[in-house]
């Protein structure tokens, strides 16, 4: 079978749509006091990183900014093999913060669930907000973003895929059928 | 990279990407042990049976905190106080407690080859915590992994391993390991506690410790096993820590910026001298600090399922 790969967003509309996130970001927290940014190795941490940088240069701030890797947290590791674990780095106390989980698809919500358990054991923050630029549907359980790119309904054999450059900055996305 | 091992049982049958494998695995799990709460899900609702038929305290403890920082339940048994002293074979020991149904056995024994023996024969998965004078995989991954913090690669590196090679099951595991991975070895000792056939796995033999260390990046020194063989190969300790000792004098041999490593526990005063084990080449309690998040590595990746069919 072919694969046939559809552009969902070009450059410009994944950065239009990153600042538009990093505005609600800061609108919806009243400024960025105790806000922290926390992107979902891999993809997601490359997301984050983007949208910390917007809320640096709008608000002429410093916001912390963690990766995490989940993979020690996920409920199907009996049934995959090798998966290699990534390195999680959050130099910050999260106590008290306001988490802003970053990643680039929402899906069933399983990475988002093993996230945040992820994210509490490293502290107890404030709160826990989600930001998703591709939100495809079909949860499993009972996980809403609060910042969302774009809503895209799809189909369960669909796949979608943000393409990184080598700096790691989103060029585009992509909806692969077949 | 695709690696996925039922069992761990020595260093000799991975390649040097499956120990680049292991060794950044380890490197994601060292994280965990410096947080405030030091537990992961990760192997949530696995059994881990410790099956020690030698005294150990540093190896054990490091595996009895890794399958607990996996949230693993870890069960300990040493041979003092097990059915072995009843005369019960090692085959019907690991049977009967393969019927409680664990997921992983740790075994030590002083029999080489028992793990391999052990694999071939239980459904569960097996890591070789050290056999006999054969193999001490996860020894010679935290070794590696602390020269590896320290040194920042391995490959074109000269470690002096230095000893009684004869009865250390940590020198082969590290041979092994060390070459693949593109590393100069020396190993050192007396006549009496040198194996034949040394050159044969790819390393320099020496029998004078001086010329051993000279220009060396890593020292690794090997305990002399008083309760084993020791006394019969050499004359006494104290010509032995006159001769095969790592002192303050003989270390200045080595390159400037030296690390020395010694598997535990330490003879202070034999192998090495109290000023060399708590002076600044010295990396040994970060060998052990190491030990936890290699064998959370180790438990990890044995306990991976079935891979995920490609859809």
């Amino acid at each position: 079978m072919v694969t046939v790969a559809v552009e969902i967003l070009d450059q410009d509309g994944v950065n239009r749509a990153l600042t538009r996130i990093a505005h609600e970001i800061i609108e919806k927290n009243k400024g960025v006091e105790d806000l922290v940014v926390i992107g979902i190795r891999t993809g997601g941490a490359y997301l984050g990183e983007q949208i910390q940088q917007r809320i640096n240069m709008i608000e002429s701030v410093t916001v912390p900014f963690g990766s995490i890797d989940i993979t020690m947290y996920r409920d199907d590791l009996a049934s995959r093999g090798h998966l290699a674990v990534g390195q999680t780095d959050i130099r910050f106390n999260l106590d008290g913060k306001r988490v802003v989980l970053v990643d680039d698809v929402l899906f069933t919500g399983r990475t988002i669930r093993a996230a945040m358990d992820a994210v509490m054991d490293l502290g107890r923050p404030q709160s826990i907000q989600l930001a998703i630029l591709i939100d495809r549907g079909h949860r499993e359980l009972p996980i809403r973003p609060d910042y969302v790119g774009r809503n895209l309904p799809t189909s369960r054999n669909e796949q979608i895929k943000v393409d990184f450059d080598e700096q790691n900055i989103p060029r585009a996305i992509y909806l692969l059928k077949g | 990279m695709n690696f996925n091992p039922k069992h761990i049982l020595g260093i000799k049958d991975l390649s040097a990407a499956e120990i680049h494998f292991i060794l950044d695995s380890a490197a994601s799990f060292k994280e965990i042990n410096s947080r405030q709460i030091k537990k992961v899900p990760t192997l949530r609702g696995k059994t881990i049976v410790n099956l020690f038929f030698e005294a150990s305290t540093r190896t054990r403890t490091s595996f009895e905190i890794a399958g607990k920082r996996l949230s693993a339940d870890t069960i300990n048994i040493s041979a003092s106080s097990s059915s072995v002293v009843k005369g019960e074979t090692l085959e019907d020991t690991a049977k009967n407690i393969e019927a409680m149904h664990p997921d992983i056995i740790v075994m030590r024994h002083s029999a080489s080859g028992a793990c391999d023996y052990l694999a071939q024969r239980l459904k569960c998965s097996v890591i070789n915590a050290g056999d006999g004078t054969h193999e001490h995989p996860s020894q010679a991954l935290l070794d590696v992994f602390t020269i590896r913090q320290h040194k920042e690669k391995i490959e074109g590196l000269t470690v002096t391993i230095a000893g009684d090679v004869t009865h250390s099951r940590v020198v082969r595991s590290n041979i092994y390991c060390l070459t693949k991975l593109g590393a100069k070895v020396r190993v050192a000792g007396p006549r009496t506690m040198l194996p034949p056939g040394l050159e044969k796995l790819g390393c320099e033999v020496y029998t004078d410790l001086r010329e051993a260390i000279r220009d060396v990046d890593c020292i690794m020194m090997l305990r002399i096993q008083r309760e084993r063989q020791g006394k019969t190969l050499i004359p006494s300790l104290r010509e032995y820590a006159r001769f095969y000792g790592l002192n303050p004098e003989n270390i200045k041999l080595a390159k400037p910026d030296v690390i020395v490593l010694h598997p535990g526990p330490m003879n202070r005063g034999v192998e090495i001298s109290s000023q060399v084990a708590d002076g600044p080449h010295n990396v040994i309690l970060d060998q052990v600090e190491n030990g936890v998040a290699v064998r959370m590595a180790l438990l990890y990746l044995v306990s991976g399922g079935e891979p995920l069919q490609q859809n």
